[in-house]
């Protein structure tokens, strides 16, 4: 196996490592900002989830989840912090692109781009209903 | 019980599953669901939204330290990965139109499964195969460091193992949960990858795969923050403690105690889901 190759997976594998911690914290810092709101807002109500109810549109979709958080809406915050959560692996994939054509590997970076593809259709196309 | 309490409650809830979950490898999300649904009578879906955020979390968490150490195989992880999202999605878009009855019934099976599993010895794969074809096409093979120098690996059974990881992906979307057991199984036994690089390969699969769902669940409105706020908190916190304690605790025993919990509370679930009391 080539060195240069090999150079380049473990440069690629370091910069993966430190942005899915950076993620991880960056989202953790996120809902615990909103979760300390939340409690002081509500902690004194009762708490219900055996029905199941649904959470309303502007905790739903991406706009209004980022339109809540920035108006200081404590549930709207805790969410923006699921979201960066679950943008953190999405983030991942969509750097390996980067990664593998770097390598020349034109095969992976195909099989990256469907991957990135499901994982946004997911977060964007799937709440139109498609 | 009022949100303070709650909150509270099933934070320590869910830093118990995260610990118990990375000490024994099996992940907190199988327990955590019984948990939320069983004794906090939360609704199965909610339970499933909080669950997938949390399995995001831990496997994030875990794969930024395990990608450095070389275990993993990136190239195996993301020819999969196009399997285990696809799955994903179905199983994501399945969770909307299955009753939730039926779902407390697949939820069991799964434990009673992982709790099998747990138990059960691991057949060690054997150490050089002849290339397959058409491993060595997609460049799957790969080499890991040992004590001993570098071990190199051939993989196996290409189509069978992917099937599975879509398996495992549908399971995923379905129940809000890793199926890391499953993906090991696909990748140790069918694929015959060595256990370090199907296990840590596996971890960093899951969160790619739990996102492709979790989009769904977010769009459908199941993903509630006052709910996943403790439940992600509390898994991110156990499972770290977890890995810092993980070389002084007896994991034999621990497993043991796991898969007898995990084996209760698949009976409950089955028992509940088919009393129709979830």
């Amino acid at each position: 196996m080539p060195v240069q190759k090999q150079w380049t997976d473990q440069k690629i594998e370091n910069i993966v490592g430190n942005l899915l911690r950076a993620g991880v914290l960056l989202s953790a810092v996120v809902v615990v900002f909103g979760g300390v709101l939340y409690l002081i807002q509500y902690g004194h109500a009762p708490a219900d989830y055996r029905i199941f109810r649904g959470e309303p549109t502007d905790l739903k979709s991406l706009t209004g989840i980022v339109r809540d958080a920035f108006g200081l809406h404590s549930r709207g915050i805790i969410q923006l912090g699921s979201l960066l959560l679950i943008a953190t692996p999405v983030a991942r994939v969509a750097f390996s692109i980067f990664g593998f054509a770097e390598e020349k590997d034109r095969m992976y970076v195909a099989f990256t781009i469907i991957v990135l593809l499901i994982l946004l259709y997911s977060l964007i196309g799937s709440a139109s209903g498609v | 019980m009022n949100i303070l309490e709650f909150t509270l409650l099933v934070w320590i809830g869910s830093v118990i599953a995260g610990l118990l979950g990375s000490l024994t490898g099996l992940g907190g999300g199988v327990v955590l669901v019984p948990l939320l649904t069983i004794f906090f009578k939360v609704d199965i879906r909610y339970a499933i939204g909080a669950s997938l955020v949390s399995v995001i979390a831990t496997s994030s968490g875990a794969a930024a330290a395990y990608v450095k150490e070389g275990f993993s195989n990136i190239r195996i992880g993301m020819f999969l990965e196009i399997a285990t999202t696809m799955g994903a999605l179905l199983g994501a878009f399945l969770a909307t139109k299955v009753p939730t009855s039926a779902m407390a019934i697949i939820f069991g099976v799964m434990l009673l499964y992982s709790a099998f599993l747990a138990r059960k010895p691991r057949a060690r794969p054997p150490a050089n195969e002849v290339p397959d074809p058409l491993a060595t096409r997609l460049r799957l093979n790969g080499s890991f460091p040992t004590p001993e120098g570098i071990r190199r690996y051939n993989v196996r059974n290409v189509p069978t193992g992917f099937s599975l990881m879509f398996g495992a992906g549908t399971l995923s979307g379905l129940l809000g949960i890793g199926s890391g057991a499953v993906k090991v199984v696909a990748m140790d036994q069918a694929m015959k990858i060595p256990f370090k690089v199907s296990s840590t390969t596996s971890n960093f699969m899951i969160g790619v795969t739990a996102a492709a769902s979790a989009g769904v669940y977010l769009n459908r409105g199941y993903i509630d923050p006052g709910l996943s706020m403790p439940v992600m908190l509390g898994v991110l916190a156990g499972s770290v403690l977890g890995t810092r304690i993980l070389m002084k605790a007896d994991t034999k025993l621990l497993r043991l105690v796991f898969s007898v919990v995990i084996l209760l509370l698949g009976l409950e679930m089955i028992y509940k889901g088919l009393a129709g009391r979830i």
